[in-house]
C-alpha cells in the first residue's frame, strides 16, 4: 500500500485544550498547522471540565498570583517545580483575558466581571482565609471553553484531520522526533505527517480504571507513543481520584458543589469532613478528601447507592435558584444518572479515578525531556502540553480548576515556542529513516494479522480489574508487586490477542485495539513508579509506607518502558522559583 | 437480582461487504436495575464487534452518540433502556449519508455550522482585562451556548433534509443567534447580512422537531424567530 506524507510547519496530535490553544497560537502566527484528531474536536473530554479555571484575577477579593502559587506548591505536596508552578500561576491571568476576549461565556459577577468561585486548596495571603479564584462558566467551563478554541481555530483556518488516529512517532535519525504515523478512522488509510514540531496533547488515561470520571477516549495514546519511542515518562504513580463521582457511574459531579456551599454526609448524617479538615472542611484538597471518604466507607459509615457503597453530597441548602443558575449541569447529570434532584435529595458520590498527574516530562516552554547520565536533554522536535504532559505543576496532587489553566497556559507556551524557533530555525528538518516507518506500522500489522487468540476484551477487563484493586486510594506493596506481575504476564498475553473485526472502514474495534496497547503501558508505567515511591505523598498513599519521607523523595520518578521490563530513573525536582522566594516543604495542614 | 432480556433491531451498513443496508437483531438477558442505551450498545459491541457506532464522554455533553432511537433522534448516553418499548430499534440519524452502521457522515451539517461564523466578531482594541458583559446581558446566552453539535435537531428537520445545503439549520441557526445575542459581538449587520435571503433562515417552518429532540433542551425554533424578527426590522 502506498503511504501518503502530509507535511506541515507543526503538527498537534488531540484537539482538546491543549491542543487546540497551541494550534490556534500556530495558525495565527500564519505558519501551516495541522490538527490530528480522533475525535471531532468538541467531542475531547476537555468538554467534561465542570467548575472552571483557577487564575488570580481578583474579581471577588484582592488577589495574587503568588497566592495561586503558594497554595498550587503546596497543593502539589511539594514536587511541583516552583519554576513552573510560578509561570503558569504568573501568566494565567493575561491567558484567562485571551478567552474572554475570544468569546468564552464566562458567567459574570453584578459589576461585570468574570465570576469566580471557591474551590478546593485555595487561599489568600499563603494559607489565609478561603479564596474564590476559579472563573467559571455557570458548570459547564471545559464545554465553553473547548467551543471558543475550536471556533477560533476554524476563524484561524487550522487544518484539521477529523477522526484521525495517532498510531506512532517517526524517530529520526539524529535522534528526535520527525513527525508520526496516523490511521484515518473512516478509511483505513495511513498516512505520513511529516513536521520539524510534534506537539502531543493527547490528554489522560484514566480508562486504566475501572471507575472512572474519564471519557472512553481517554486512553494515554501520547503517552504509550513516547513510552515505544523510548523516552521517559515522568510521575505516573500520581493518579487523582476525585472525591466526587456518581456512584456506580463515575460520572464527575464538580468540585464547585461543595465551593458553593455542598457538603459531605456520612450515613449517620454526620458532616465528616470536620473531622478530617476542621479549617477548611469539605474545601480541603481533592486527596485528602478522597482518602476522608474512602475511610469512611471502611470504618461502615457509608451507603449503599447503585450497588457501590458510598457517602451522600448535599446541596439542596444551596436553594433552587443558585443551583439552577451556578450548577444546572449538575442537576441535569444527577437527575439522569443518581436519579436524584439535588434540589430535594443527596447525590450518592465516592472517589473516582479522574486525573493522571504524571505524564511526558516537558520544560515549561512544553519541550519533551529525556533524561541521560543524570542530565535532561530536550528531544529535538517534541512537545508535550496538557495532561498528557507532566510540566510539573500539578506534583502529587491537582488542585481543582488548574487543569484548565495549564491547559491553556502551557498549549500557549508551546505555541509561542514552536513558533519563534520555526523563525529563528531552531527546529531542522530532520532525517526520516525509512524503517522507522515500518517500525511504527507492526502494532496494526499485529492487530490486522491475530486471528486466533484471546479477545482483547477480556486482556482490557482484566487490565482495569487490576488497577483498580491494587492501585487505587490506597496502595500497599504487598499487593502492588503481584499486580505488576499480573499486569507484566497480561502484557504477554496482549501480544497475541486477536480483535474479530478486520474492515477498513470505520474499524473502531480495531481503534480499541490499539488504544489498549496505551492503556497497557501506562498501566505498567503506573504499577512500577508507585511501587518504587516508598513513601506517601499527594495521592501516592502507601499503608506500607504511611509518612512522607522529604529526604528522599522530594524527586520525580522517571520510567522507561522496553518490550521486556521497564525500568526507573529520577529527575530532580525544580524548588528554585523565577523571580519568588522558594516555598519550602512543611506539613499540609487544611 | 432478577434479570430481564432486553431486545434490540439494529440497522446495519457495512459498504466494504454489504450491497444494501439491513436491520438486524440481537437481545441479551442484564440484571432488571436501569441501563443507558450506550452501555447497551456498548454491550452488544462485546457479542458482536464489528457493529459500529460513535462514543465519548458518555454523560450527555461531547455529543458523539446521536442516533435515531425508536423514531426519535437522541443521545444513546442519556437514554435510559427502561423508558423505551422493545425491541428497540436503533438507526443512524436520518437525513446524512451513513459511513457504516450508526455512523454518518457530518460533513453538511458541519458546513452549515461554519458558514454563520461561529466565533465572536470585535474589531474593537481588546482592553487588559475583560470586557464587562453584565449578569443580564450574559443571561440571553443561557439556552444558547450549551449545544453539543449532536446533530440531532437538524436531521430531524424536514427542512434541513429537503435542502441541506441552503438552509442553515437549527444547530447553525441556534449558534448564529447566540453570537448576535452577545453583548461583545459588533458584527451584528454583516451576520445577518449574510442570512438574508429566502432560505438560509426563512425555510424554517416552525415545526418544531428540534425543540422535541434536543437532549439539551434547548430551543432552536426560538432562536430562529428572534434572527427572524432581527431580519424583518432590518428591511423595515
Amino acid at each position: 500500500m502506498a503511504i501518503n506524507t502530509y507535511e506541515f510547519d507543526a503538527i498537534i496530535v488531540g484537539g482538546g485544550g491543549a491542543g487546540m490553544r497551541a494550534s490556534l497560537q500556530l495558525a495565527n502566527s500564519g505558519l501551516k498547522t495541522a490538527v490530528i484528531s480522533k475525535v471531532f474536536p468538541t467531542r475531547s473530554h476537555t468538554v467534561c471540565a465542570q467548575g472552571g479555571i483557577t487564575v488570580a484575577l481578583g474579581n471577588m477579593h484582592p488577589d495574587d498570583w503568588r497566592f495561586h502559587m503558594y497554595d498550587t506548591v503546596k497543593g502539589s505536596d511539594y514536587i511541583g517545580d516552583q519554576d513552573c508552578i510560578e509561570y503558569m500561576c504568573q501568566q494565567a491571568p493575561a491567558a484567562v483575558y485571551e478567552l474572554e476576549h475570544m468569546g468564552l461565556p464566562f458567567s459574570r459577577t453584578a459589576s461585570g466581571h468574570i465570576y469566580q468561585r471557591p474551590f478546593g486548596g485555595q487561599s489568600v495571603n499563603f494559607g489565609g482565609d478561603q479564596a474564590a479564584r476559579t472563573a467559571a462558566a455557570a458548570d459547564r467551563t471545559g464545554h465553553a471553553l473547548l467551543h471558543t478554541l475550536y471556533q477560533k481555530n476554524l476563524q484561524a483556518k487550522t487544518h484539521f484531520f477529523t477522526e484521525w488516529y495517532a498510531l506512532d512517532l517517526i524517530k529520526s535519525t539524529e535522534g528526535g522526533i520527525a513527525g508520526l504515523m496516523a490511521m484515518c478512522i473512516e478509511t483505513g488509510e495511513i498516512a505520513h505527517f511529516k513536521s520539524r514540531a510534534t506537539i502531543l496533547a493527547t490528554g489522560g488515561a484514566g480508562r486504566i480504571y475501572e471507575s472512572t470520571t474519564n471519557a472512553f477516549i481517554n486512553t494515554g495514546d501520547g503517552v504509550g507513543m513516547v513510552i515505544r519511542a523510548g523516552f521517559p515518562v515522568q510521575d505516573m504513580e500520581m493518579w487523582q481520584f476525585h472525591p466526587t463521582g456518581i456512584a456506580g457511574v463515575g460520572v464527575l459531579v464538580t468540585e464547585g458543589c461543595r465551593g458553593e456551599g455542598g457538603y459531605l454526609v456520612n450515613k449517620n448524617g454526620e458532616r465528616f469532613m470536620e473531622r478530617y479538615a476542621p479549617h477548611v472542611k469539605d474545601l480541603a484538597c481533592r486527596d485528602v478528601v478522597a482518602r476522608s471518604i474512602a475511610i469512611e466507607i471502611r470504618e461502615g459509615r457509608g451507603v449503599k447507592a447503585n450497588g457501590v457503597d458510598a457517602v451522600l453530597l448535599k446541596i439542596d441548602q444551596l436553594g433552587a435558584d443558585v443551583i439552577n443558575s451556578r450548577l444546572p449541569g449538575i442537576r441535569e447529570l444527577a437527575i439522569t444518572f443518581a436519579h436524584v434532584d439535588p434540589i430535594k435529595d443527596p447525590i450518592p458520590v465516592v472517589p473516582t479515578c479522574h486525573y493522571m498527574m504524571g505524564g511526558i516530562p516537558t520544560t515549561m516552554h512544553g519541550q519533551a525531556l529525556t533524561r541521560i547520565n543524570d542530565q535532561d536533554h530536550i528531544i529535538p522536535g517534541l512537545y508535550a502540553v496538557g495532561e498528557c504532559a507532566c510540566v510539573s505543576v500539578h506534583g502529587a496532587n491537582r488542585l481543582g480548576g488548574n487543569s484548565l489553566t495549564d491547559l491553556i497556559v502551557f498549549g500557549r507556551a508551546a505555541g509561542i515556542h514552536v513558533e519563534n524557533a520555526l523563525k529563528k530555525g531552531d527546529l531542522p528538518q530532520q532525517t526520516v529513516d525509512e524503517s522507522q516507518i515500518d517500525q511504527a506500522l507492526v502494532r496494526v500489522n499485529r492487530w490486522n494479522n491475530n486471528k486466533d487468540g484471546e479477545s482483547f476484551h477480556t486482556i482490557r477487563d482484566e487490565l482495569k480489574k487490576i488497577m483498580q484493586s491494587d492501585f487505587g486510594v490506597f496502595r500497599d506493596g504487598q499487593y502492588m508487586q503481584p499486580g505488576l506481575d499480573k499486569l507484566d504476564a497480561l502484557y504477554a498475553r496482549l501480544q497475541n490477542a486477536k480483535i474479530n473485526d478486520h474492515s477498513e472502514v470505520f474499524n473502531t474495534t480495531r481503534i480499541e485495539a490499539l488504544e489498549l496497547d496505551n492503556l497497557m503501558a501506562v498501566a505498567r508505567a503506573t504499577a512500577l513508579s508507585a511501587i518504587t515511591r516508598t513513601e506517601t505523598r499527594g495521592a501516592h498513599s502507601r499503608e506500607d509506607f504511611p509518612d512522607h519521607d522529604d529526604v528522599n523523595w522530594i524527586k520525580h520518578t522517571l520510567y522507561f518502558g522496553t518490550e521486556g521490563k521497564g525500568s526507573i530513573d529520577f529527575r530532580p525536582v525544580n524548588r528554585q522559583p523565577l523571580t519568588v522566594e522558594p516555598f519550602q516543604p512543611k506539613a499540609r495542614v487544611y | 437480582m432478577t434479570t430481564k432480556t432486553y431486545r434490540f433491531s439494529i440497522y446495519r451498513y457495512n459498504p466494504e461487504c454489504d450491497v444494501e443496508p439491513y436491520m438486524q437483531d440481537f437481545s441479551f438477558e442484564a440484571p432488571s436495575t436501569d441501563m443507558m442505551l450506550l452501555d447497551a450498545i456498548e454491550h452488544i459491541k462485546v457479542q458482536d464487534e464489528t457493529l459500529t457506532f460513535r462514543r465519548s464522554c458518555r454523560e450527555g455533553v461531547c455529543g458523539s452518540d446521536g442516533m435515531n432511537i425508536n423514531g426519535k433522534n437522541g443521545l444513546a448516553c442519556m437514554t435510559h433502556v427502561s423508558g423505551l418499548k422493545q425491541p428497540i430499534v436503533i438507526r443512524p440519524l436520518p437525513g446524512f449519508p451513513v459511513v457504516r452502521d450508526l455512523v454518518v457522515d457530518m460533513t453538511q451539517f458541519y458546513k452549515q455550522y461554519e458558514s454563520i461564523q461561529p466565533y465572536l466578531l470585535n474589531d474593537t482594541i481588546a482592553p487588559a482585562v475583560e470586557r464587562l458583559q453584565s449578569p443580564k446581558d450574559r443571561a440571553k446566552l443561557d439556552g444558547l451556548y450549551e449545544c453539543i453539535l449532536c446533530a440531532c435537531c437538524s436531521s430531524s428537520c424536514p427542512s434541513f433534509w429537503w435542502n441541506p445545503d441552503k438552509f442553515v439549520g437549527p444547530a447553525g441557526l441556534l449558534w448564529a443567534y447566540r453570537f448576535l445575542a452577545d453583548s461583545r459581538d459588533n458584527a451584528t449587520q454583516a451576520r445577518l447580512g449574510a442570512l438574508d435571503d429566502p432560505y438560509s433562515v426563512f425555510r424554517c417552518r416552525s415545526i418544531m422537531n428540534c425543540v422535541q429532540v434536543c437532549p439539551k433542551s434547548l430551543n432552536p425554533t426560538k432562536a430562529i424567530g428572534k434572527i427572524r424578527s432581527m431580519l424583518l426590522k432590518e428591511a423595515v
